[in-house]
């Protein structure tokens, strides 16, 4: 079995016991690396030498005892929106496509602090608005599994460089399921934590009220563990929130009995493909069978949450991208006449149009005169979507169904119709405003061989639930190729 | 008959709050410093960068609410004010719209005839200052420097209520003393910690209905918001007499020209899409905050100047002169709970005080000497240990180094010199030296004895007892 087919905890072991060192793991990604991406384009951002330079480091940190962590040596990718001090930090935009932080983002730090190791920034939709990572500034990434599909998005570039072995194990974002569609699509396991749960300091803002950091990786084990190293209140995020169970490790167990297991019929209505429908359901008797209790009902309200959805995330998202105006750092247009002109053809030049889409949008809904009926409506409407799942969560300690209602689109098939874009994320969406924790975790595959996930949702501050559920699962399910 | 005419003013009031950090980040606030050095990710509005509140500034914005009569909103929130401008590093500024801290008071004023008004608070908000920019008009550039962006700023926005410039600057002198004694500002507006945007429009005597209002701007100093006042008032008066309209408008004033000019009409006024900030947290102050909040008020200006009467029988010259610094009021309290003297404490206080002060160009904010060096000196003075100039010579020497009053006296030998013999030797060589003064006296010129009194302190260096000297003389010359 070479390096490559280690998951990440595994890797960590064996450089812990002296079987290898990050060294050798990060010299198996840069083969893997120059191999695939020239087909694959998973990263923005992949300097060698730094990368070899950062395992060598942790090496020593290790040999001198000072790097013991469950990650120590695990060469890492980081999508391209969380800043990296001295590494660039583009949002897949052109926008920032020069800008250097001097920061480093909270969840990545700790993670640099447990000893994990840097590869590069993957490459994304840009400035994580997409579903494909096709509306990145820096070409497309494809999917690993088949090359003529996308791999979702918009962490994109951190499923397909998991799926494609060009790292261990990844850090992704989620605003409406950015972690765990890529995830299934390119059939890893990636999860949004509860809201509030990972730092946002130094991740750049899309809608902010919604956006988590979360792992991206090759089973359930990993995604446990990088959360428990990448969680924690920081006081540089006012929303961070200070937990005392983050020890999702603990929540590894091989058990489901008794627990309860809610499958909301809206979620299998039309428009799901019945192949998905087939594999979740099927995921579902894999844990019933195992003790839990499954039953269905009605979560309702699922209808008005890509409505509710699009108008906070462009209305948050019009304001957050304001800073971006060739004044500062980042792309600034070469030739203008004065300061307004100098705004507008940096902006027309440097975002592109599904980024143009949301920044028109989200500012018609903060208008006067448009804020009530719209904004403050879809504010509302948030609320009683995380009331409903508070009913639900009353009666179950999961709920279980598809991450999206197909599996992984071909190339170029998205962008032409984003409503329909838009409508596929509709699993996904209603976990973000509702602000609860969400696990992708595959679950099969189609005909054309293209992965399928399965997705575990829990409530606020439980996804030891969702992970002791995800775990059982893979057990059962076993090894997945 | 000519029509009559009235003016009707509020006032929007920006007040630098004296926070060591910024509103939003741990950056500090002082002043000055080499461009962009007081700045982090956070107040340059870097990518990523989050803000978190400084408890302190709500402290202090929630102290001016509970001192000028507001309600104070236990669980409001910050709103985002969208527009581009480069000193503004988010493109956003963080204030409050929907949800202010501090709502519907009041503040009483006395008017010169005597009458007291109420003059209502609409609210008061939070927010963060912008940076500065700096155009270099030769290389046809500009630069921002962002060391005041986050400098945490409240606003306070009082309803039309006040109808003359005397009643603008008696508000504006009770929200500044008041807002001093808090210490949650300088209130300068000179330097810009205090400044006030005057909201104007005229009506005839008698109509129930506003006119249309125009915002004048850049008013530095309370003499500048007079001239406004009545500049901005004349015109209006004179378009409408013209037949004309007044524009809702924005206007900057030019204290120099002593005009204002349009900045910006209504008609380009931008739609700021207000909303809810969700990168911070409501702000809830819960009733245990609040009651500490209201049990640290201070005794303020009005209630001080009530007691000081009762207690310590001062002319209410004295009274109002010591009370408008808090900081005078403390040393005044101090000094007189150690000597027990208080009409001496005042003197001080108000003549010797604020000469220095003037002379150095200090604000009482800036006095160093301890009530104990002053109480001694008023002790040492009223033993006859040492004369009015002595005391006046301790006591500068106090204002800017604090010393030992007893030792400075001895080292300096200040002492008086009450020694009848002593004295009596050099009144007699005075007389023997100067025979034309003691003529002049004796020719029934009285005030020559000013003179001979003068040279006896002179041959005593300054030492002499000035009463004893002058009786002696009166007795040796009258013989």
């Amino acid at each position: 079995m070479g390096l490559l087919e280690y998951t990440a905890v595994e890797l960590a072991a064996k450089i812990k016991s002296g079987e290898t060192t990050a060294t050798e793991a990060m010299e198996a990604v840069i083969a893997q690396i120059e191999k695939s991406e020239d087909e694959l384009n998973c990263y923005v951002t992949f300097d060698k030498e730094k990368a070899l330079e950062a395992a060598k480091k942790a090496d020593e940190g290790i040999k001198a005892g000072k790097l013991t962590g469950p990650l120590a040596g695990v060469p890492f990718a980081i999508k391209d929106n969380m800043c990296t001090e001295g590494m660039l930090t583009t949002c897949s935009s052109k926008i920032l496509g020069n800008f250097v932080p001097t920061y480093t983002a909270d969840a990545v730090e700790r993670l640099t602090q447990a000893g994990a190791v840097i590869i590069g920034k993957t490459n994304m939709d840009e400035f994580a608005m997409g579903s494909t990572t096709e509306t990145s500034a820096f070409g497309v990434t494809k999917n690993p599994r088949n090359i003529q599909h996308v791999p979702g998005g918009s962490s994109g570039g951190s499923a397909a460089a998991v799926a494609a072995n060009e790292c261990f194990a990844a850090l992704g974002s989620d605003t409406g399921g950015s972690i765990r569609q890529p995830a299934s699509y390119c059939g890893v396991v990636g999860m949004k934590p509860t809201y509030g749960t990972v730092s946002r300091y130094g991740l750049v803002a899309y809608g902010s009220s919604l956006d988590q950091i979360g792992p991206l990786c090759k089973d359930v084990t990993d995604c446990a563990t990088i959360m428990e190293v990448i969680a924690g209140k920081d006081d540089k995020d006012s929303t961070s929130v200070k937990r005392e169970d983050t020890s999702f490790t603990k929540a590894l167990v091989d058990d489901v009995k008794g627990l309860k297991i809610g499958i909301p019929r809206d979620y299998f209505g039309e428009g799901l493909d019945p192949e998905v429908k087939e594999a979740v359901l099927a995921a579902a008797k894999v844990l019933e069978s195992k003790g839990a209790i499954v039953e269905e009902f009605d979560l309702s309200l699922v209808e008005y949450a890509i409505p509710t959805y699009y108008t906070i995330a462009a209305a948050e998202a019009s304001s957050n991208l304001e800073r971006f105006d060739g004044v500062k750092y980042g792309y600034r247009t070469s030739d203008y006449e004065g300061l307004h002109n100098m705004y507008k053809k940096t902006r027309s030049e440097g975002f592109g149009p599904e980024v143009k889409r949301r920044i028109m949008l989200g500012s018609f809904v903060l208008s006067s005169g448009y804020y009530d009926a719209y904004y403050l409506k879809a504010l509302r409407v948030k609320a009683l979507i995380k009331k409903a799942f508070d009913e639900a969560f009353s009666k179950y300690d999961v709920i279980l169904g598809p991450v999206a209602p197909t599996t992984a689109p071909k190339l170029g098939s998205s962008l032409s119709d984003p409503i329909k874009m838009y409508l596929g994320d509709i699993y996904t969406i209603s976990v973000n405003l509702a602000g609860l924790p969400g696990m992708s975790v595959p679950c099969g595959k189609d005909k054309n061989g293209l992965p399928i996930g399965l997705q575990i949702i829990g409530d606020c501050f439980k996804e030891n639930n969702v992970i002791r559920a995800a775990y059982s699962y893979e057990q059962a399910r076993g090894k997945f190729e | 008959m000519a029509k009559e005419y009235e003016t009707v003013i509020g006032l929007e009031v920006h007040v630098e709050l004296a926070t060591k950090t910024k509103i939003f980040c741990g950056c500090s606030t002082e002043f000055g410093g080499a461009p962009n050095s007081h700045t982090c990710p956070v107040c340059t509005g870097m990518p990523g960068s989050l803000p978190v509140l400084n408890k302190k500034v709500v402290e202090y914005a929630a102290a001016v609410g509970l001192a000028t009569n507001c309600t104070i909103t236990q669980d409001c929130k910050f709103d985002r004010k969208n527009y581009f401008y480069p000193d503004n590093p988010q493109n956003y500024q963080i204030s409050q719209l929907y949800l202010p801290i501090c709502r519907d008071g009041h503040v009483d004023v006395k008017l010169e005839d005597g009458t007291q008004k109420a003059i209502r608070i609409h609210e008061i908000h939070m927010e963060e200052d912008a940076g500065k920019l700096i155009h270099d008009e030769w290389e046809g550039v500009s630069f921002v420097d962002f060391n005041r962006s986050g400098v945490p700023l409240i606003e306070i926005v009082s309803e039309p209520d006040m109808r003359s410039a005397e009643e603008v600057i008696a508000y504006l002198t009770k929200l500044r003393n008041t807002i001093q004694y808090l210490g949650a500002s300088d209130c300068k507006l000179q330097e810009g910690s205090m400044r006030a945007d005057v909201n104007l429009s005229v009506r005839e005597k008698g109509s129930e209905e506003f006119g249309t209002r125009t915002e004048t701007k850049n008013l530095n100093s309370f003499a500048a918001i007079e001239r406004a006042i009545k500049a901005e008032t004349a015109r209006q008066i004179d378009i409408i007499e013209a037949g004309g309209k007044v524009v809702q408008e924005t206007r900057r004033w030019n204290d120099d020209k002593e005009y204002s000019y349009a900045m910006r009409s209504k008609e380009d006024a931008q739609d700021y899409r207000y909303f809810p900030d969700p990168d911070l947290v409501p702000v809830h102050i819960s009733d245990e905050w609040l009651e500490e909040l209201k049990s640290k008020q201070p005794e303020f200006k009005d209630e001080k100047m009530k007691r000081y009467k009762e207690e310590f029988d001062l002319p209410d010259y004295d009274i109002n002169m010591i009370t408008d610094s808090k900081k005078l009021a403390d040393i005044f309290e101090e000094t007189t709970a150690i000597c027990n003297k208080p009409k001496k404490v005042s003197n001080w206080l108000i003549a010797e005080t604020m000469r220095i002060l003037k002379e150095k160009e200090m604000d009482p904010e800036d006095i160093t000497f301890s009530p104990e060096n002053l109480a001694r000196i008023i002790n040492l003075a009223d033993e006859g240990t040492i004369n009015s100039n002595a005391a006046k010579q301790v006591f500068e020497a106090i204002f800017t180094e604090d010393i030992d009053v007893d030792k400075y006296v001895e080292e300096k030998g200040l002492k008086q010199v009450n020694d009848e013999g002593a004295l009596k030797a050099t009144v007699e060589k005075v007389i023997s030296e100067n025979p034309q003064s003691v003529a002049d006296y004796k020719a029934g010129k009285e005030k020559a004895i000013g003179f001979l009194v003068g040279q006896t302190m002179k041959a005593m260096q300054g030492k002499a007892n000035p009463g004893m000297v002058n009786s002696l003389l009166k007795e040796l010359l009258n013989k």
